[in-house]
């Protein structure tokens, strides 16, 4: 039984009132900020479809338009949300919520629902109107992967042929004995790469899979959180989250400018066994090349062992936090974002003391499956007026492409989320 | 082999933008408590020599993480500011600079994931300057932190 999520009216510009003879029915007033907030290019608007869910992490949209959401922290007893827009103004007059756990994973695929928390994946099997069927009946697809705070959220996607894909952080930065320590040795071989710091597959269809059923198919990547399946060349496409600290651990080696923008947060297009170097190897987007990292004898030239290793198709500035990929496919939008990328980034922490930065969506054109073009800032002013993580007012954390081309934005501080369209829809 | 680095704590010309800083406020030796914003400002206990040194070590080996102003980074590094864990138990306070940290901690209903390591290379003095001016800062108000306390925590964790 689907229970209402209780919405508080904390935004002095939204007020919310829960109809009482309708539980899962909302009636709302918009949000009156201008796009909610954002600023967008020209002939594009957004409006704001729920705000204060929580902590928003990736979203989906159905193809009757539902959005689903995920909750890093569960709220009220619900980790997943359903938002439903019945008048179709945009903004969701229905939302109700299930899924006592915990998680950033959500997807949606040959009718069912995927949702992750930081160990396993669940699937609820959907019905003929897009509807899950049980909200109480999930299926735990994959179980027991590794969980050690750092980089433990599961981001999932799915390709045509019934598998899924599953990130596995490394819990670490640099596969230092004791992390992010001055001093501390590296191990060689790096021992967490057995069970972390790659993309594994699965069965989509399958209970209870862990390791020993499950394929490390891409490994060397410390951590992504965005990911998507890219239908034009059908494969695997996924945002490395890169290494942090090298002023720190390093000081004699980088400079805070250089540990600012280095190493890239790497968009990479993976093939089945593909090895993207961490912990050895990290991208230096000045360089245009695979450098070998600090801790393995590197000493921010020296390629060495770091020859050969796959490389990214496109390399963005260090530490903006890349937590979301969307290929969008639509037709709402102008021709030249078909099968183009968005990429949300969550924002910067660890260019500090430089200004931190990245807390928008981007856009970057795409033909063929590889970039055509440079990336510009399709989504910006999350952050406010302060631009850093503690006092941002939004961080972009999710996108989703509903049936109509609109795109969806999600916020995993407060827990809005924007529609996005074109022109006049 | 590894290279193991030894920290050079003097000659890394940082050039820190701290306009959005706090001016540290003085408080009487000896507390152990947080004290109202508007209590404690006599002159006595603090030295601004132990606050500069402290803002020092502070730029160095934690601003990286906790940021400019304290303000931390949520679901990773923790927030300095007014939380209990900088404002309260100081052997547990200088114990985690020490050691370091690896166990979930949750501050005001957030928890934080990333690994501190251990800041046992620093000398009693500099962890000393460094918590006083981290208790001062950030609008915190608290004692300060002795050398001898750092290094009475120090020698019970051998």
């Amino acid at each position: 039984m689907n229970a209402i999520l209780k919405i508080l009216p904390v935004a002095l510009l939204l007020s919310v009132q829960v109809f009482a003879s309708d539980s899962t029915r909302v009636k709302k007033r918009t949000v009156k900020e201008e796009n909610g907030g954002i600023t967008l290019p020209k002939g594009f608007k957004a409006v704001v479809v729920a705000d204060n869910l929580g902590t928003v992490r990736h979203i989906v949209a159905q193809s009757n338009g539902d959005i689903y959401a995920k909750l890093d922290r569960v709220k009220n007893g619900k980790g997943i949300l359903r938002l439903r827009d019945t008048n179709k103004d945009g903004v969701a007059d229905e939302i109700i919520g299930w899924g006592d756990y915990s998680g950033t994973g959500i997807t949606i695929k040959n009718g069912y629902l995927y949702a992750s928390s930081n160990t396993d994946v669940y699937r609820y099997k959907l019905d003929e109107k897009g509807n899950v069927i049980d909200t109480g009946k999930a299926e735990n697809i994959i179980t027991a992967l590794i969980n050690r705070r750092t980089h433990n959220t599961k981001s999932i996607v799915l390709d045509n042929d019934g598998n899924i894909y599953v990130n596995i952080g490394a819990p670490s930065n640099a596969c230092q004995l004791t992390d992010r320590t001055i001093g501390s040795p590296s191990s060689d071989p790096c021992p967490l790469l057995d069970s972390t710091g790659g993309i594994w597959q699965f069965k989509a269809d399958q209970l209870k899979q862990s390791y020993h059923n499950g394929i490390k198919y891409a490994t060397g990547i410390r951590n992504v959180v965005g990911l998507d399946w890219n239908q034009t060349t059908n494969q695997l496409y996924a945002m490395q989250h890169g290494r942090d600290m090298l002023n720190t651990l390093f000081p004699d080696m980088y400079n805070e400018d250089q540990s600012a923008e280095l190493p890239a947060e790497e968009f990479l297009r993976i093939s089945k066994g593909d090895n993207y170097g961490w912990p050895y190897c990290y991208y230096d987007q000045f360089q245009s090349k695979k450098i070998l990292a600090p801790e393995y004898g590197g000493d921010g030239k020296k390629q060495g062992r770091c020859e050969g290793v796959n490389t990214p198709i496109y390399a963005f500035p260090g530490h903006w936090a890349p937590n979301a990929l969307l290929f969008y496919t639509g037709n709402q939008f102008p021709e030249k974002y078909k099968n183009g990328a968005f990429i949300a980034f969550h924002g910067s922490w660890n260019r500090a003391p430089r200004p931190q930065t990245g807390y928008f969506v981007v856009f970057l054109p795409m033909k063929n499956g590889m970039p055509d073009g440079q990336y510009e800032i399709f989504a910006d002013g999350f952050a406010g007026e302060k631009i850093d993580p503690k006092n941002a007012r939004f961080r972009p954390c999710g996108l989703a492409q509903g049936p109509d081309g609109s795109l969806y934005i999600s916020d995993d501080k407060k827990g809005r989320i924007w529609k996005v369209t074109y022109g006049n829809k | 082999m590894k290279k193991v680095f030894v920290a050079a704590v003097t000659g890394i010309g940082l050039v820190v933008l701290m306009a959005a800083q706090t001016k540290p406020t003085q408080t009487k030796p000896g507390q152990t408590k947080p004290v109202p914003n508007n209590a404690g400002n006599k002159q006595t206990g603090i030295s601004k020599k132990s606050l500069a040194d402290g803002k020092k070590v502070y730029d160095t080996y934690c601003l990286a993480c906790h940021q400019a102003d304290g303000g931390g980074v949520p679901r990773l590094n923790p927030p300095l500011q007014k939380t209990e864990y900088v404002l309260g138990d100081k052997k547990r306070l200088i114990t985690i600079v020490l050691n370091g940290m690896t166990e979930e901690v949750e501050i005001d209903g957030e928890l934080y994931e990333n690994n501190m390591s251990a800041h046992n290379f620093l000398s009693d003095q500099q962890v000393a300057d460094v918590l006083t001016y981290v208790r001062n800062s950030f609008t915190n108000k608290a004692s300060a932190v002795t050398p001898a306390e750092v290094k009475a925590v120090r020698s019970k964790l051998k």
